[in-house]
């Protein structure tokens, strides 16, 4: 028998890093989500990407008109529009990720075969955690762009450093996918996953996004600061405002340490869920 | 590449095991067998419900980690070489795992993504494929508005789409109506002429004997013996079976007369089968002793006898 194309591909990647559980095809399961998606719900997607503008709209205008101006940084002022779209932004970035790593791979853990079917396949755990968080990463990056598209003409986000918002919401959306697919794998019934909408909408209301974290007492802002949406936050804040400065580089860290404790444990829970 | 041991007839030894265990917390579901499987052989795991066939299949198929023992496929570990181990293989699971919002092509399609197979390779497998399962005119259609039977052919279909040299079936035929099956054997006999290893647990005797060329009968996670068809029949049934009925009461009361004409008899509720290499004779010996059955039947003996006698007739859960 001639060799088959599936066994030339499968061991062109002989002793490459992390062989059995990675097969550098990720794209594989995207494609696959990308094509189960054109039969899907955009009325869903469309409901997360008008949020966030309708938010901008009422409280960026509406209350904006009773607290005037807010410094970001020593003498930097800004309107409270400008304030709180960044925010928003970093917001919907982490919903367009949670919503799909969550309920979406809640499903398909539970009642389909899916995840089965792909590691009968010669595509390792890690390939699959990849391409379902990138999945999850991709519509919290839509609704980025989306929101961008609409609030940099109005003059809420400018200058050529606006647009680094959206590199920073890849950032945030990446981190979040990846904690809520860890997180799903662990979930047993809906009620467990229903504590995520539970934790979203606090994580919002209370990150900084709607006034500086100076309003609190100190301990709080230390909680607050312990927070992922915070962080993500003040990545976009500082990008857009074209305010650089090292404590970006925190920010961005914690996001890193967030996506290397989902990807891998993300891994090694599909690993254990179909595998053992 | 794996040596080619003279022991086994010339042929390549493709799967090895050896002590292979695996146990689910304290169930022992596979109690550390020994097989193996050479290239171009068709092997089948026959056993009860439980028997732990699927999880022996499985640990080949390189999606379940063993719990002791050793396995090579293709001289590979599959705890290490496991993505290259699957891309030789194409494997039809006991539950169909379909994509069931997705359309019967665009389920062959990403399955061959997959194993990262181009697209005009996959395009070109995809109309040989629906043609091989027999589903041209449901190509469009979502999964979960197909019969289980064509779901059925349909994940055998698409288990071929990497063009694997291991087919393993797990039940592939549970569900299939007759034709399917009988179009389904046909196809397998094909593969197995081009040289595909077929490997396939199954219920069914008449399939067990149809497809397989070597078969290795399961109970309780052990194996209770393995051989050709033929010689399983000759080592653990006779060549003939005699069943002879004489109503329900008096079965039991000429038990013990039987018993002495044949070296093995089975009493049960509603005949009694005796073993013999002539049984025609049989019948008449009993006859002759003044012993009138209602109704006697002598017939060959089958797979399914060698199956009863060595995993019993009991359910045991
Ligand atoms: N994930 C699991 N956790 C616990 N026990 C399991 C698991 N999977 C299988 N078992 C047990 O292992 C044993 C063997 O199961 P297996 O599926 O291999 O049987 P089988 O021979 O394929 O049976 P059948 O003919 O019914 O398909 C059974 O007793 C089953 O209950
Ligand atoms: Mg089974």
């Amino acid at each position: 028998m001639k060799t088959s194309d599936a066994v030339l591909i499968a061991e062109s990647l002989k002793g490459r890093f992390a062989e059995g559980t990675y097969s550098r095809r990720a794209r594989a399961v995207l494609e696959h989500r990308r094509i189960a998606f054109k039969q899907g719900h955009w009325i869903v997607v469309l409901s997360g990407f008008v949020e966030p503008i309708l938010y901008l709209f009422s409280f960026g205008y509406g209350v904006g008109k009773l607290v005037g101006r807010i410094q970001v940084t020593p003498g930097h002022w800004v309107s409270y529009a400008q304030f709180i779209a960044p925010a928003l932004l970093a917001t919907s970035a982490m919903n367009g990720a949670i919503y799909d790593s969550t309920w979406n791979v809640f499903f398909r853990l539970k009642y389909d075969g899916t995840y089965k079917a792909m590691l009968a396949t010669s595509l390792g755990p890690l390939d699959v955690a990849l391409g379902e968080i990138g999945w999850a990463l991709f519509r919290g990056l839509i609704y980025a762009t989306g929101f961008t598209a609409i609030v940099m003409p109005l003059g809420i986000i400018k200058g050529w450093y606006g647009l680094l918002a959206i590199p920073a919401a890849v950032i945030i959306a990446f981190g979040f996918a990846s904690i809520g697919m860890l997180y799903t794998t662990y979930a047993k019934s809906f009620a467990q996953m229903d504590w995520v909408n539970i934790v979203m909408l606090p994580l919002f209301l209370f990150s900084g996004s709607l006034y500086p974290l100076s309003i609190y007492p100190e301990w709080l802002r230390y909680v607050i600061e312990a927070l992922p949406l915070y962080h993500g936050i003040q990545i976009v804040r500082c990008l857009s405002l074209g305010i650089i400065q090292w404590s970006l580089l925190v920010h961005v860290a914690y996001f890193v340490v967030m996506i290397g404790i989902g990807v891998t444990f993300t891994t090694r829970r599909m690993r254990a869920l179909f595998m053992r | 590449m794996s040596t080619i041991d003279p022991a086994t007839g010339g042929k390549e030894p493709l799967i090895i095991a050896r002590g292979l265990r695996k146990e689910y917390g304290d169930f022992t579901a596979v109690d550390g067998i020994d097989f193996q499987v050479n290239r171009g052989d068709s092997f089948g795991f026959l056993g009860p419900n439980g028997a732990g066939k699927s999880t022996t299949m499985r640990i080949i198929a390189a999606t379940l980690t063993r719990s002791g023992g050793d396995i090579s496929i293709l001289g590979k570990d599959p705890e290490v070489r496991g993505p290259e181990i699957r891309a030789h293989l194409g494997v039809v699971p006991q539950q169909d795992n379909l994509d069931n919002s997705l359309t019967v092509e665009d389920n062959l399609y990403v399955y061959g993504r997959y194993f990262g197979l181009s697209r005009t390779f996959i395009r070109n497998k995809i109309e040989e494929l629906l043609a091989f399962a027999q589903l041209e005119e449901k190509r469009g259609v979502k999964v979960e508005a197909l019969s289980g039977g064509m779901k059925r052919r349909l994940t055998i279909a698409r288990a071929l789409v990497s063009e694997p040299e291991i087919l393993m079936l797990d039940e592939p035929t549970t569900g299939l109506d007759p034709q399917a099956r009988h179009i389904l054997w046909d196809r397998l006999f094909r593969l197995k002429e081009q040289g595909v290893t077929l490997l396939i647990t199954t219920h069914y005797m008449d399939e067990a004997e149809q497809l397989c060329d070597r078969l290795m009968v399961m109970d309780k996670g052990r194996i209770m013996a393995e051989d050709s068809p033929a010689n399983l029949i000759k080592t653990y049934s006779t060549k003939e079976v005699l069943e002879v009925r004489f109503g329900s009461d008096r079965n039991a009361q000429f038990a013990d007369q039987l018993r002495s004409m044949s070296d093995r008899i089975e009493v049960l509720p509603d005949r009694v089968l005796m073993y013999s290499d002539d049984c025609e004779s049989l019948l008449h010996e009993i006859v002759s002793k003044g012993m009138q059955p209602t109704t006697s039947l002598v017939r060959r003996s089958s797979l399914e006898d060698v199956f009863l006698r060595l995993t019993g007739r009991s359910l045991v859960e």
